[in-house]
């Protein structure tokens, strides 16, 4: 699968029309220790750039964006009782959620891993 | 970083050692090391942390009259309070508002040290020298002195591994004199954890020497401004700006009791309106069911209207469930058992009323 990024730090990880959601590594440092995640529910419809859901974290809240439109399948509730998991694991166990029916070409307007990699470095 | 804040000596040591620093009161500070706020405050808890609090002010008050003026200048009685005793203490305008809150360390009837607020430090200043007698010389040592918050069940035996006589160290709101590696230190065992701890006073141009040596002590490890906020909302302890300001009064703050107003005829800025003005909101404590902080500001519903208005919120590390202190209106009726709502982003949470602290365990001033 391939991997893009949003430059509101979401990954979004791409096979066909199916995808999974996630906030980047660097998004999970700068919040420090999360410890509550509002997601999507499913079968939720989304739309490319919203605002979807949120993760706090002890002294932090930070909106969560969606980085292509779709419909999701499915949630990762293991952060409901742990959701440090993002903070050890944001781009790999740390997964927000999963999405059906994604429209390829606005993927295209995301970033590759490397062109993320020199987004942050403008930061 | 933004130029005009002011550094610590120890700004350097703070990004060396992966800090994630922050503005905090016109200060750059360290709001967390690399394990976290959680790790921090959890260790605070059960060992032993060390908190550069160097931002924060020191005056001394000292000639003929200091006791006796700084008693009708402050809040709390100076004039009672004996050698060797720091007591906590509010600077108060004439309508009862809190100027700031502070600790006063009385070293003889003429000689006086007070600890004050970073963001206040001016303020107070000008304050207290109006308060003053000419006689009373009122040094600000704010910018040469450093201060170290040692916290934590193992800060005892810290200070006795390094050759300090654990019978001699002070006890619970004591301070005393002490020569820790070469320097003169006060010591005084006070802090803002709830757990046992001590807060160290010396010369700032030793700070970095004694940061290192202090953490190169087995099991000490840094701790910065997430974890003392976090462990300090557990204790209930009102942070200046956030609990209290110059429209709030002591009363409203719930140190009432403290200033027995009842008991003395004890005249002092702001006596005659804490006497004749019925507070107008009390400070309460908050347990919000789930993990989501409350922020500055949030309404307190109770039954759809606004009953309160959260000053400060947190998920608190120790009891695994968010915390907040809120204002309630003084003329609103309250039952004990009220179930609260809380407005958060994207979702209404239930909140009742708790009992201050909400950590009840603290080792700061054990019953032996």
């Amino acid at each position: 699968m391939d991997k893009y990024y949003s430059k509101t730090h979401e990954w979004v990880k791409t096979d066909g029309e199916e995808a999974i959601v996630g906030i980047s590594e660097y998004a999970a440092a700068d919040l420090g220790d999360i410890t509550f995640v509002d997601l999507p529910r499913e079968g939720t419809d989304l739309i490319c750039g919203d605002s979807i859901g949120t993760i706090e974290s002890v002294s932090a809240s930070s909106d969560v964006y969606s980085p292509v439109s779709g419909t999701v399948t499915a949630v990762n509730h293991a952060l409901d009782d742990d959701p440090g998991i993002i903070s050890s694991s944001a781009e790999g166990k740390g997964w927000l959620y999963k999405l059906d029916n994604i429209d390829p070409t606005e993927v295209d307007e995301l970033m590759s891993e490397e062109e993320y990699a020199e987004y942050l470095e403008t930061l | 970083m933004d130029e005009t804040l002011l550094k610590t000596p120890l700004a350097d040591e703070h990004v060396a050692l992966g800090a994630r620093m922050v503005p905090f009161a016109g200060w750059f500070m360290p709001v967390q090391y690399k394990e976290g706020i959680l790790a921090e405050h959890k260790y605070t808890r059960e060992h032993v942390s060390l908190f550069d609090i160097c931002h924060m002010g020191e005056f001394t008050a000292a000639g003929p009259g200091a006791a006796e003026a700084l008693d009708a200048a402050l809040a709390r009685s100076v004039a009672d309070q004996k050698d060797g005793v720091c007591r906590y203490n509010f600077l108060l305008n004439e309508a009862g508002g809190v100027i700031d809150d502070l600790i006063v360390y009385r070293m003889g009837a003429e000689e006086f040290f007070i600890v004050v607020n970073a963001a206040r430090i001016a303020a107070d200043f000008a304050e207290l020298r109006k308060r003053l007698p000419a006689s009373v010389k009122l040094e600000n040592l704010s910018d040469s002195m450093a201060k170290f918050d040692l916290q934590g069940p193992d800060s005892t035996a810290v200070l006795t591994s390094l050759g300090l006589d654990a019978a001699a160290l002070p006890k619970y709101y004591h301070w005393g004199k002490f020569e820790l590696f070469g320097l003169d230190m006060l010591i005084s065992r006070t802090g803002y954890t709830g757990e046992l701890g001590f807060e160290l006073y010396f010369d700032a141009a030793h700070a970095v020497d004694v940061w290192r040596k202090l953490l190169a002590c087995p099991g000490v490890k840094p701790a910065g401004l997430g974890a003392r906020d976090t462990l300090r909302l557990e204790m209930g302890y009102p942070l200046y700006g956030d609990e209290m300001d110059e429209s709030t009064t002591p009363v409203e703050a719930g140190f009432g009791a403290m200033l027995k107003l009842d008991k003395s005829e004890r005249v002092f800025v702001g006596s005659d309106a804490l006497r004749t003005v019925p507070p107008k909101k009390h400070l309460r404590g908050l347990v919000l069911e789930g993990r989501r902080a409350a922020h500055t500001g949030t309404p307190v519903l109770l039954n759809g209207t606004q009953a309160g208005t959260i000053t400060s919120g947190t998920f608190a590390p120790s009891l695994g469930c968010a915390v907040a202190m809120a204002y309630f209106d003084a003329s609103a009726e309250i039952p004990a058992d009220a179930e609260f709502e809380v407005e958060l982003h994207r979702a209404v949470v239930k909140a009742k009323l708790a009992p201050l602290p909400f950590w009840t365990h603290g080792t700061a001033n054990p019953k032996e």
